[in-house]
């Protein structure tokens, strides 16, 4: 149990705060409740710029990084499907320099064409260097449109082509910022050696003045439940041929969501795991393989994935994995291996909790699925699950008609 | 009051700061092992690094010293591969491997309530390792696999490149593995490894974390009658010296279709022991070290020609490089260079004005303290010190320089070493 504090602002800015004594540091976290899913489909990969333009200058402070370090404080951000989490570190006693700079670019930016010209740039250099100059690249475009037919997750936060990018204006911006960077969609998290009644008045000067703004109304379709296997094949110039299989999983709160993260564990956790104990160390069919999902807030993806030993046809290696699959729904899995999962679950939850500024971010993120109180009480539910829990939900998730094969096949044999 | 936002609140100036490096203790186990621990934090978890001089360093073959760290985890006289990962996976355990230059490790990350049935496992991978044939023979051939889709990476590719440019292909921190080398690979080699440099190797032992009572006995109990030596009496028993290559650029087309340009730019310098290799990491940390560094400024922030170049001084234990690093758009290559270039004449030619000086120096200090948050990072940090046979009094030397390091001092230093004619460049598309 982690101690913490709740408060609302009058404008609506929710603010959660952790006291840390034992650490010389605070850490003011920032998350906005927008991600790649709520943007048009003509303008994707707009959420992960606007993030990027976040440090081009605010209205009252024209350079966001240089007080920061003069404060000794470093920063960062990343933009996921689901969210857009800002997050600063820096010595506790200058924790005001971090409300000063993030409420002033909460208040509004300075919207400079300079800015937007040159992280245009700097995102389709990143697009490149990530999807586009490395082998096996863009698998997840491809994978995603597969699985994902009216719900925006089937485009990747890069956005879905460099145009999208670089069409970008000014105006799309300004409209992105005031309708989702205002104070009644953030929640503020600070944490460290802070204490709540300073971080109240703290957060009351510096936030409590800007304007609310209107509470965004999130209208994304659901994904039609899937009913019929799909399948796609690329060829690509890349040295190996890769395999790649989905399934769709619950949504974060429920407890299907447990359940198919323990499964990811069982098939693909390590090096005792049963895809890799069977299809890398005794069958020889690939060099290597993983099975994750991808943690999204809304109905997301098991995934299998992993690279062929040369020569092994992607037949023989499908129809591999699918023999694993079918034992574990067939037969699912024994006392030995679910406490193994759990004890796994156990101990990667108190190496997680050891750094501040990753117990700040998972309280931002369950403040953002409802209550940041949840941090307590969450992780109980994996150890709720039972053995017969994970063969329903096996059998649920690995219905040959909720699945989506891809090859990924190299041109070069 | 109305809030007037263009003026910051007043901070503490962390060069002000009075940071002190907490200290570690050392036991000696039986053998004369020793012991470097710190009991911190409040979660019930330990983090173990058992520490050999078994790096590339010792190889008599290229790739022996990773695949006999790899290895060790692949079977004993009573587990199979499975059987051992299952064991420590079981306990929710992780127990990594890690080869360096020098040094190769065995690390050991478990909540305290499994320690004690883990620790006689952790003792027989380091005594009773077997190496099986076909075990050998599937890391052979992942490693060539993983080889063939890296080499197909221009970072990748660059990576490699540079480091035998400045060092040289013989030297162990230049020398890199092709596939014929993995291919050449025999049991023999990684038996031989073993029993040298790991069974009866020199050896160091770290622990840090909220330690559970009686973990120096049980180290002691498992680790302490094994014939290990103390790892002060290691003497490296091959030296090598660095030959860097005489052609300076270097442009090679790995891809003819890659949008990006791998470009790497470094030179030789001089190990920690030498005076200029402090104020040269806040040189470093203004030219090309952090997101508000000369080259992010002007490369990324100013021109878009990237997503992020970073400078950096290589950790070895022995000389070093500088470098620069960044991947750019394949039309700015060569803008790209040249505008490293100039970033270092500036830093040459005209000293750093104080704001930016101080800047630089408040940065570096509140990311020190940042780092010395948690048993682990402060572990992480003596045992550098440790292996280069430094103590305490470097890490506040090190504070003092950077506190005190004045412009006109780091523009002489930039003159000595910042100078395009001293650094390797290249290109990999």
């Amino acid at each position: 149990m982690i101690q913490l504090e709740k408060f609302v602002l009058s404008n609506g800015l929710r603010v959660v705060v952790h006291e840390d004594p034992s650490t010389p540091m605070a850490v003011v976290n920032v998350m906005y409740d927008v991600g790649a899913k709520d943007e048009n489909p003509s303008k994707t990969g707009f959420a992960h710029l606007f993030e990027h333009l976040m440090f081009g200058g605010s209205i009252n402070i024209e350079d966001f990084e240089t007080p920061l370090q003069m404060a000794g404080g470093e920063n960062n951000a990343y933009t996921s499907n689901d969210l857009t989490n800002y997050y600063v570190q820096l010595p506790a006693e200058n924790l005001e320099t971090a409300f000063w700079l993030e409420s002033d670019r909460m208040l509004s930016l300075a919207f400079s064409e300079k800015s937007l010209d040159v992280q245009r740039k700097v995102v389709c250099e990143e697009f490149k260097e990530h999807y586009i100059n490395k082998p096996y690249g863009d698998v997840w475009f491809h994978m995603r449109e597969l699985c994902y037919k009216v719900h925006p997750y089937q485009w990747m936060t890069i956005g879905k082509e460099l145009s999208h990018i670089e069409t970008a204006t000014l105006q799309d911006v300004k409209s992105f910022f005031f309708k989702h960077y205002r104070p009644v969609n953030a929640i503020l998290v600070v944490a460290g050696n802070v204490k709540t009644v300073e971080v109240r008045r703290l957060a009351e000067k510096w936030f409590g003045t800007i304007e609310s703004g209107e509470k965004y109304q999130r209208a994304i379709p659901a994904e039609p439940k899937q009913t019929e296997a799909r399948f796609k094949e690329v060829n690509a110039d890349v040295p190996l041929d890769a395999f790649y299989k989905c399934w769709h999983m619950d949504q974060r709160l429920s407890k299907g969501y447990f359940a198919a993260d323990l499964i990811t564990e069982i098939l693909g956790g390590g090096g005792s795991s049963r895809l890799y104990q069977s299809l890398v160390k005794e069958q020889k069919l690939f060099s290597n393989i993983d099975c994750f999902h991808f943690g999204t807030v809304e109905p997301g993806l098991v995934t299998i994935e992993g690279k062929l030993v040369k020569g092994v046809s992607l037949d023989k290696a499908h129809q591999a994995v699918n023999e694993i699959v079918e034992k574990l729904v067939q037969d699912g899995i024994s006392e030995k291996e679910l406490v193994k999962v759990k004890n796994k679950t156990e101990s990667a939850l108190a190496f997680e909790d050891m750094s501040v500024m990753a117990r700040a971010n998972s309280l931002a993120f369950y403040e953002l699925l409802g209550d940041a109180a949840l941090f307590n009480s969450d992780r109980d539910q994996y150890f709720a699950i039972t053995a017969d829990d994970m063969l329903n939900y096996s059998r649920q998730i690995f219905d040959t008609n909720n699945s989506n094969t891809l090859y990924y096949k190299s041109t070069q044999n | 009051m109305s809030l007037d936002r263009k003026i910051a609140p007043d901070i503490k100036e962390p060069i002000d700061f009075k940071i002190s490096l907490p200290l570690i203790q050392k036991a000696t186990l039986k053998n004369g092992v020793d012991v470097y621990y710190l009991d911190m934090g409040t979660e019930e978890a330990v983090q173990i690094s058992w520490m050999f001089y078994a790096g590339s360093w010792n190889e008599e073959k290229k790739s022996q010293a990773g695949a006999t760290n790899f290895m060790l985890k692949n079977g004993t006289s009573e587990k199979s591969a499975f059987e051992i990962n299952e064991f420590f996976e079981y306990y929710g355990a992780y127990l990594n491997r890690t080869c360096y230059t020098e040094t190769a490790d065995l690390t050991l990350h478990t909540l305290n309530k499994h320690v004690s049935v883990l620790l006689p496992e952790v003792s027989k991978l380091i005594m009773d390792s077997v190496f099986p044939e076909d075990e050998l023979a599937l890391f052979k051939q992942n490693s060539l696999q993983r080889l063939k889709v890296n080499l197909t990476k221009s970072d990748f590719v660059a990576g490699r490149l540079i480091d035998a440019l400045v060092y040289g292909e013989e030297h162990p921190y230049g020398r890199y593995n092709n596939a014929e080398d993995y291919t050449a690979l025999t049991r023999e080699d990684l038996v031989q490894f073993y029993e040298k440099h790991y069974k009866q190797g020199y050896c160091a032992i770290f622990l840090a974390g909220k330690l559970p009572k009686g973990i120096l006995e049980e180290l002691d109990l498992h680790f302490g009658s094994l014939p290990f030596k103390n790892h002060k009496g290691y003497k490296a028993s091959r030296i090598f010296k660095p030959t860097p290559a005489e052609q300076k650029k270097h442009w090679i087309v790995n891809d003819e279709k890659g949008v990006q340009a791998a470009i790497r730019i470094a030179r030789p310098f001089p190990d920690r022991t030498n005076p200029d290799f402090q104020p040269a990491l806040l040189l470093n940390t203004l030219f090309g070290g952090f997101f508000g560094s000369r080259l992010m400024a002007n490369i990324r922030e100013e021109k878009g020609y990237t997503y992020g170049i970073y400078s950096y001084i290589q950790n070895h234990l022995g000389e070093t490089a500088w470098m620069v690093s960044t991947e750019a758009g394949r039309d700015v290559a060569e803008a790209t260079i040249e505008e490293v270039y100039k970033e270092m004449k500036l830093l040459c030619e005209e000293p750093v004005d104080d704001e930016e000086l101080l800047t630089t120096k408040n940065y570096m200090i509140g990311s020190i303290l940042g780092d010395l948050d948690g048993a682990f990072q402060i572990m992480a940090r003596w045992r550098n010190l440790l292996l280069n046979n430094l103590d305490e009094q470097y890490f506040y030397t090190s504070l003092q320089t950077i506190k005190t390091a004045s412009p006109e001092y780091l523009m002489q230093l930039a003159n000595k070493y910042l100078k395009p004619e001293a650094f390797h460049e290249l290109v990999v598309i």
